[in-house]
């Protein structure tokens, strides 16, 4: 119990003290990650729905795929992304790898399976309930998925936390294509990893019990930007 | 509020994808071993380098089998490793130049403060390990083709014990870095080979002591190793090399010296000036 109420107390230090590195690992983490989230969720929001109104040969596989690299493992994903952007791969000209962009690429590719899986589910549903009136009303199928995707917007928020929480916590896939390079690349996650590995547990803990912290404050934040936004429009 | 989150997602992803202005005009990246970086060696040295030239240095640590192979892609400017048959290795396939040697310091084993064998007690680290193998008792390996895994094969190797058929027996491969392989032996009361650095620098090490050391067989080598600008045109070589002459300098040899942690110095130059 001692090592949790030391890294308590260094937690609310490194916070007190604006601790600069703190500070900048924790904008990188909102940077990569939160940019990762919005990519990810043009691309997926959209093909959610489509797979979830639209038929065509092959929706099944497609749909079985989606399902199956929600659980897509970090590491690698993080190595598929290296082979890519390594000097030696067919994107190497561009130079990216250990950068943040890097980690952002890596980000999309772990959670745009995620939302879009999660969307297609949600328009389901929504569609199945609420497709008669739509129709009723002269809906066409291609507006249909613009409004059915409005409908169902405060759902959706929760699809896309669950993306923003997979991106935020990972760290294998980070660690490959950013390279954990200090003032540069180094994230939440990879800090974490690395302090661990230089057995300096509390620091670890620390670092952990804030990373946390930011996800609570960023996912109240949203939540009640929902909540505001559900009463103007209810 | 709406409006206000979206705006500010608008401006995350702007900061982020408009690169961010950096102090120095340029950098170069040096992939190096976790002992030089976990132990705070070149953090204490890169901001001297940069102060005298306006180059960054970039550091990614990794064990020196994937070291090697990251220069061998051409994902590095240059390499800081330790294990001289790979390093020549690496050269003699093209795909590294102008192999330097810098510092060094050496290994030591550690392990559980009661040492039921004893290796304390003895003098040649080939004896330690036969002890310990003739006990069957707990040894923690790397096991990840690092430098340091690479010494502790060839250690063995000396001592005739194959010990790949013991693994998972009393023989672990944790597949992981110095750190966590120390963490790992801490919580197994086992034995470890590491290097002095990372054991000196490591601090969560209350259930292990320093048992055996101070063996010709222990010593630990360092060397940067260009990567082959003929192979990879992109390489900043002009600058990579700026920087392993500025290492293997007198100066450069001075800043490693004085490089200490809790007054012990943890790295010994021995470049051939220039």
């Amino acid at each position: 119990m001692n090592d949790f109420s030391q890294a308590f107390l260094k937690a609310a230090q490194l916070i007190l003290q604006f601790d600069e590195g703190l500070i900048e690992i924790v904008t990188l983490s909102l940077q990569v990650s939160m940019t990762a989230v919005f990519i990810a969720s043009m691309i997926s929001l959209p093909l959610g729905a489509a797979l979830a109104l639209y038929k065509f040969h092959g929706r099944g596989l497609v749909v079985a795929l989606l399902n199956t690299f929600m659980g897509l493992p970090p590491v690698v994903v993080g190595l598929v992304v290296y082979l890519i952007l390594s000097r030696s791969g067919p994107l190497g000209a561009l130079g990216l790898l250990f950068t943040p962009t890097a980690m952002i690429i890596a980000q999309v590719c772990l959670i745009a399976p995620i939302i879009a899986a999660l969307t297609r589910q949600t328009i389901l549903d929504a569609n199945d309930e609420c497709h008669e009136q739509l129709r009723a009303l002269g809906a066409r199928s291609s507006s249909m998925m613009g409004t059915l995707l409005w409908e169902t917007r405060y759902s959706l928020v929760t699809n896309v936390f669950a993306g923003f929480g997979r991106a935020i916590a990972e760290v294998g896939a980070v660690l490959i294509v950013g390279g954990n390079i200090n003032h540069s690349t180094r994230v939440m996650t990879t800090a974490i990893a690395l302090e661990t590995s230089k057995g300096d547990i509390e620091l670890a803990l620390a670092l952990g019990m804030i990373l946390i912290m930011l996800s609570l404050i960023v996912t109240s934040a949203v939540m009640s930007a929902r909540h505001a936004a559900y009463k103007i429009y209810s | 509020m709406k409006y206000c989150l979206v705006k500010a997602i608008a401006v995350m992803v702007c900061m982020t994808l408009t690169p961010a202005p950096t102090l120095a005009n340029s950098f170069i990246t040096l992939v190096s071993t976790t002992s030089t970086e976990n132990s705070g060696l070149l953090d204490y040295l890169i901001p001297k380098f940069r102060d005298r030239t306006g180059i960054d240095v970039r550091v990614v640590a990794v064990g020196t089998g994937r070291a090697l192979k990251l220069g061998e892609m051409g994902d590095a400017d240059m390499i800081l490793v330790h294990h001289r048959a790979s390093e020549e290795n690496f050269i003699s396939n093209g795909f590294g130049v102008e192999r330097r040697e810098i510092m060094y310091n050496d290994f030591v084993i550690a392990g559980p403060p009661e040492d039921p064998v004893n290796i304390r007690g003895e003098h040649e680290t080939i004896r330690a390990l036969t002890l310990i193998y003739e006990h069957k008792l707990p040894f923690v390996s790397r096991g990840d083709d690092s430098g340091t895994h690479k010494k502790e094969r060839e250690l063995w190797a000396l001592t005739g014990v194959d010990v790949s058929q013991y693994s998972g027996n009393w023989y672990y491969e944790t597949g992981a870095g110095m750190g966590a392989t120390l963490n790992i032996a801490n919580g197994m009361r086992a034995y470890v080979l590491t290097d002095r650095s990372t054991w000196l620098s490591f601090k969560n090490r209350n259930g292990l002591d320093l048992l055996f050391e101070n063996d010709p067989p222990l010593h630990n080598q360092y060397s940067i190793i260009l990567v082959n600008p003929e192979r990879h045109p992109h390489i900043k070589f002009e600058e990579a090399e700026l920087f392993a002459n500025w290492l293997a300098s007198s100066e450069g040899q001075q800043v490693i010296a004085e490089f200490t942690l809790n007054g012990q110095q943890l790295f010994f130059p021995n470049a051939q000036l220039q």
